[in-house]
């Protein structure tokens, strides 16, 4: 084993051509960090905008239904979605199933299609339901 | 380094990961996943099925047992996951053992004070007096 080669570091992003699956890794990642501080915080505020009793929370309320406040939402909306998707994959991925390439780049367009489909869906709903 | 040609290449490489430890952890983000796939589950169904999202619905809703205990999982595991999930980028990306640690640190207090708060406003909400 000639282990002390220079051997290729892992995320190579400028020498390996771009796929659906290595898209999906990055996203993981980066809508994971997403929920982890802009999701739990939003959480936690509105949790604590709710036991501050109703005054307090029409400002919270007010605050979310401002176009940022809707961009952040929408946005954390689809963060959830695609991290919940792309984690199943990963779990049906630590089993040692899904790495033959095409099953694997098919589940990959499929965690992204279904993310953007689920985060239209619901704030379809929301937005029809709560105006 | 110093074993020598006898070493397997297995154990050549033990220990030389990226935080030099991990089985329980990785189980760990592994088992938080899921529970979050149904708690996360749960709230978006919570949420569609929620008569109204005014302050007094909201309250009537985390007060029940049925709103009230999802919802103290959801923030205990959804904070425990996200730490999990963060230490693994800190470990990836911060290469110098003190800084390491220090990042470790703060994402440990940040999670830990911000399930804290979490919890102790929707004890407010459970058994606070009318809002």
């Amino acid at each position: 084993m000639e282990s002390t080669k220079s051997r290729p570091l892992s995320p190579h992003l400028t020498v390996w051509r771009w796929g659906p699956h290595m898209l999906v890794s990055i996203l993981h990642r980066v809508t994971g960090g997403a929920l982890s501080i802009a999701g739990l915080a939003v959480l936690t505020w509105w949790l604590v905008a709710i036991a501050d009793g109703p005054d307090a929370y029409v400002k919270f309320a007010d605050l979310a239904r401002s176009p940022i406040g809707l961009v952040v939402l929408v946005g954390l909306t689809w963060a959830f979605f695609q991290h919940l998707l792309s984690g199943m994959r990963h779990l049906v991925m630590d089993t040692g199933a899904g790495f033959e390439l095409d099953t694997n780049k098919r589940f990959a367009i499929l965690t992204i299609v279904g993310s953007i489909a689920l985060t239209v869906l619901l704030w379809a709903y929301m937005l029809g339901a709560v105006k | 380094m110093s074993l020598g040609d006898s070493a397997t290449p297995l154990g050549k490489v033990r220990g030389l990961g990226s935080a030099g430890e991990g089985g329980e952890h990785w189980l760990s983000e592994r088992v938080t996943s899921i529970a979050l796939l149904l708690l996360g589950t749960w709230l978006i169904a919570s949420l569609i099925l929620l008569p109204g999202l005014d302050q007094h619905t909201l309250v009537e809703w985390l007060r029940a047992p049925s709103g009230a205990v999802p919802m103290v999982l959801l923030v205990i595991v959804g904070f425990r996951h996200a730490l999990d999930g963060m230490k693994v980028v800190v470990d990836d990306y911060v290469h110098d053992e003190g800084n390491r640690f220090a990042c470790n640190l703060i994402l440990l207090f940040l999670a830990v004070g911000g399930a804290a708060l979490a919890l102790f406003a929707l004890a407010s909400i459970a058994f606070g007096g009318a809002a």
